[in-house]
């Protein structure tokens, strides 16, 4: 196993493991914290792929991973900020409970 | 595959699981933070030592006291009597074992690997502005528009209603 | 052209007003309904009295006494039918004749139905009959004649069974209007026929009208079926017609049941008037009837049309007075003495023409109506009994009646010299004699006043003379009678004034209207061919005259005494006792009695084909046209049931069903909006799954 795949699996792993959370956990907050894991996931397949793939740009990489590290951190405050909001409404962060958007 | 690579991503992965299956929130902000650290040191473990940096200064530093706020904003603190699982996690974890699958078998089969070891480019933090400047300049002033719009939807959501406050 | 002759029209109008009036008049108004009759009559008589002034002053100037009034009615392509009236001596003396006689029988009737309830209807409809009968008379047109000839028969159906509760009157109107439809058919027929041959219904027409020179000349060139010529044909189909009005033989089974209308209609319509209608018409047409051709036109009395005529005639007046002789019902007798005398009046036309025949006509009108009004006064003497075995002895309970009934009876009859009925009935017999062709009809007359001396002298012996039989069936009759009887004596008593007076005046005309019609002074003869006549006592050297006379007179004397030879020297002694002459021949007694059985014998030939071909076609509309029709609406009852079947359970049910479906996806598909974000995005994953295994896979290939 190269290199690069062993950072690739990694970053599957850590993906699955976001996403086994999002989806089954109760609590909102531990769906923003799976979804953050995902990203960070994918922020270290672009750098692993910066590291050991073939790069005719040099920066590419680094540039995406900043880029998508300044998205994340806009998108987790709104995203708490919306279950706070959510929160005084229902009084309650448990998702199952927050289903009126039913069809 | 060293050993303290190998304990590295150990670490990573445990901090990863643990910050998703423990019951108490704040264990599992801790062992979130725990999970960036690891991803922080493989960053710097990869040569990109800016991003390192900027990963451990944004998600620990924001991130994670950002979600250390929400969980006692919303008075997720502490043990809860309910349930941590969704009634749906069957499916869910079939579904994510599904996608894993699927990932793990993209990565065995097609992985480029023309070069086996490759020679590790050669970035500078100099390089990296110069770049933002010039060549990202159109990027970076989008993010900074985003933060902004972030920031005050952000600000705009969380406000309290002063009906609410009565 | 003159005023009277202008206004004809107003004669039969002005009692047809009253009827259209009075129809509308509620029951209760019985006066004004009575009033309107006989005024409207009244008016009618003093009109007729204008128009045979007329006729009076023209035939004393020698001036054209005939004018017709022609009007254009209906028009047809380029034709226009016409109709229109003449006044001529004919038609002058009918409608004398018969608003005089009907006048007097409608003031008799307001005595004689006066406890009847239905006394306006009554009155209606006799209106409606003279107005009908005067419009016939005058009628210048085949057309309008056959219209009020059928006006005519209407309401003589209309008052036969003016008592429409009794079945048995119910019967006898039906009998009458169906009897004469079969002669109506042949008039109409023969109408026809004469207008597609003549071109015109009108009588007299400036010299084109269809009894006049140049139509006739026409007609009678001409030939068809079985040798004789079209006016032949013509008068054959339309004498048809009278012999179904005239109640001649075989036609005449009508007019002893219309004996069940009230008596004053019998004595206007069934005497005087609608029967006479026959015999009128024969004299309106009878240039058409007596028509020969060859070198040049000539009405001769040997024609074959006259031939028929007589030879009916003949057989009428003996066949009707041999029934009478063996009837016990005092209306059936004048009946049947009716179709009798009808039979002579056809003689009369037939051997001798017009003037012969129409003298006896308005003799006939006078004395029988006088006899059917006397009959009426016995019979609401006697509280309604109408048998004359059951009466006796009435000359000295009812004696105007007796008196004026006995004068009807003797005119009837032919009393020598003083009577009007011996001129007229002499005047035929003496025609008669003088026939070319035969003299059977002269002896069949002949016999036919024996027997009419002979019946009517025992209908006057049962009913005036011998012991009275009233009392004991007047205990019977009252219980059984519903009529309201105001007097409820049990002895017979005599009418009021109301109803005698009529009597009188008749009786005294039976007797006076003689005079005009001696061979003496033949003024009735000169008047209808439009020539004056003076007295002449030679009129009775003329040949075969004197001897006529002697030989009714003798004869007259006889059946008077057969009659009074069998009935008159003892009375019976109660009313169960058979009769004498049935007591001596029984069995010829009850074939007369039965009417020789034609009744009978049309019962089961002609209404039984009826009856079985009514029934035939009864069946047949039932089960083959109807069944037709039934098929049909079966097939479309059941296509529809089809389409409903369809519409149910294929178009609604697959419509439904598609319905639910889409409801039943669509709940479906809104599960899976649960709400829960988590399941979004377990969807999410599953789909990135499968989509990266497609893609690869697909790669792969």
């Amino acid at each position: 196993m190269t290199a690069l795949s062993s950072y690739l699996f990694i970053s599957a792993l850590l993906f699955a493991i976001g996403l086994a959370g999002a989806l089954t956990r109760r609590n909102a907050i531990l769906v923003l914290i799976g979804i953050e894991l995902m990203l960070n996931a994918g922020n270290l397949n672009f750098i692993a792929f910066w590291r050991f793939g073939p790069h005719p740009e040099a920066l590419t990489g680094i540039m995406f991973a900043i880029f998508s590290i300044g998205v994340a951190a806009a998108e987790a405050a709104v995203g708490l900020a919306l279950i706070i909001a959510v929160y005084r409404h229902y009084k309650t962060t448990d998702l199952d409970e927050i289903s009126s958007m039913r069809g | 595959m060293t050993l303290p690579f190998a304990i590295l991503v150990l670490l990573t992965i445990a901090g990863a699981a643990a910050a998703l299956t423990l019951r108490n929130l704040v264990h599992c902000v801790l062992a979130l933070t725990l999970g960036f650290v690891g991803l922080a040191e493989l960053y710097l473990q990869l040569g990109a030592e800016f991003v390192g940096f900027a990963q451990i200064l944004v998600y620990i530093g924001a991130v994670a006291i950002l979600v250390v706020f929400a969980i006692l904003l919303t008075r997720s603190a502490g043990p809860t009597s309910k349930l941590a699982f969704s009634p749906t996690w069957v499916l869910s974890s079939v579904t994510t074992a599904a996608v894993f699958a699927i990932l793990a078998w993209a990565i065995h089969s097609g992985v480029v690997t023309s070069n086996p070891h490759p020679t590790q480019p050669e970035v500078t933090v100099k390089q990296i502005g110069d770049a933002l400047m010039s060549r990202f300049a159109l990027p970076l002033e989008v993010v900074g528009l985003l933060l902004t719009a972030a920031l005050i939807g952000a600000v705009t959501i969380a406000a309290q209603d002063k009906r609410e406050m009565k | 052209m003159a005023w009277i002759v202008h206004n004809l029209w107003l004669i039969p109008a002005l009692p047809a007003l009253a009827a259209g009036l009075s129809a509308f008049a509620p029951r209760q108004s019985r006066k004004l309904a009575a009033s309107l009759a006989i005024g409207s009559m009244f008016l009618s008589l003093l009109l007729s009295l204008c128009a045979l002034t007329h006729v009076l002053r023209a035939v004393a100037q020698e001036i054209e006494t005939r004018q017709a009034f022609n009007f254009p009615w209906l028009q047809i392509g380029a034709d226009w039918l016409q109709l229109g009236w003449v006044l001529d001596p004919l038609t002058a003396v009918m409608v004398v004749m018969v608003s005089f006689v009907g006048l007097l029988i409608f003031i008799y009737s307001v005595g004689y139905m006066a406890h009847d309830e239905n006394f306006t209807r009554f009155f209606c409809f006799l209106s409606l009959f003279a107005g009908a009968m005067l419009g016939l008379v005058i009628a210048n047109s085949l057309l309008l004649l056959f219209i009020c000839w059928e006006i005519v028969g209407l309401t003589s159906y209309l008052l036969i069974g003016f008592w429409y509760q009794k079945p048995s009157a119910a019967a006898a109107a039906k009998k009458a209007f169906i009897t004469t439809r079969i002669g109506d058919l042949a008039f109409l027929l023969g109408m026809v026929w004469l207008y597609s041959q003549a071109g015109t219904l009108l009588f007299y027409d400036n010299g084109a009208g269809c009894l006049e020179q140049s139509v006739l000349i026409r007609l009678v060139a001409q030939t068809t079926a079985a040798g004789m010529t079209v006016s032949t044909g013509i008068a054959l189909l339309i004498f048809f017609g009278a012999v179904g009005k005239s109640g001649q033989v075989p036609l005449h089974v009508w007019l002893p049941d219309a004996m069940e209308g009230p008596t004053p209609v019998s004595a206007l319509i069934h005497a005087a008037t609608m029967v006479a209608a026959g015999v009128f018409l024969i004299a309106r047409i009878y240039p058409l009837m007596a028509v020969h051709g060859g070198a040049e036109l000539s009405f001769i009395h040997t024609t074959t049309a006259l031939r028929v005529v007589t030879w009916v005639g003949a057989i009428t007046a003996v066949f009707a007075a041999s029934i009478a002789v063996a009837q016990d019902d005092i209306k059936r007798i004048l009946a049947y003495s009716t179709i009798s005398q009808l039979g002579y009046m056809m003689i009369g036309l037939g051997v001798g023409g017009v003037a012969v025949g129409m003298f006896h006509l308005i003799t006939h009108a006078f004395f029988k109506a006088l006899l059917f009004m006397g009959a009426g006064s016995v019979i609401h003497g006697c509280h309604e009994e109408q048998n004359i075995r059951r009466m006796g002895d009435l000359r000295r309970f009812m004696p105007i009646t007796f008196a004026t009934y006995a004068i009807g009876m003797l005119a009837l009859c032919g009393f020598p010299l003083l009577f009007s009925g011996f001129w007229s009935k002499d005047a035929i017999l003496h025609a008669a004699s003088e026939w070319d062709v035969s003299k059977l009809p002269f002896y069949l007359a002949t016999v036919g006043v024996l027997l009419t001396a002979f019946y009517m002298t025992r209908q006057v012996l049962y009913v005036f003379f011998g012991k009275s039989h009233l009392s004991a069936s007047l205990g019977d009759s009252h219980s059984a009678s519903n009529t309201v009887a105001v007097h409820h004596s049990s002895t017979p008593h005599e009418s009021p004034t109301v109803m005698t007076l009529p009597l009188v005046i008749l009786a005294a005309l039976s007797i006076l209207l003689g005079l005009i019609g001696t061979p003496a002074w033949p003024w009735f003869t000169a008047f209808l061919s439009g020539q004056q006549t003076h007295f002449d006592l030679h009129g009775f050297a003329e040949n075969g005259v004197l001897a006529t006379m002697l030989l009714s007179t003798i004869v007259f004397l006889a059946g008077l005494a057969l009659g009074w030879w069998l009935y008159g020297r003892k009375s019976i002694e109660s009313s169960d006792t058979p009769d004498v002459l049935e007591q001596r021949q029984g069995k010829i007694f009850n074939v007369l009695r039965s009417g020789y059985f034609v009744d009978s014998l049309y019962q089961h030939t002609v209404i039984a084909f009826v009856t079985w071909s009514s029934r035939a076609c009864d069946w047949l509309d039932r089960w083959i046209w109807g069944g037709a029709v039934r098929i049909v609406s079966w097939l479309i009852v059941g296509f529809s049931w089809l389409s409903r079947s369809l519409d149910i359970f294929v178009v609604n049910r697959g419509f439904d069903q598609g319905c639910q479906n889409i409801s039943f996806g669509g709940q479906a598909l809104s599960r899976l909006q649960s709400g829960r974000t988590q399941s979004y995005l377990r969807i999410i994953g599953v789909a990135f799954a499968a989509f990266v295994l497609f893609l690869i896979w697909g790669h792969h290939r």
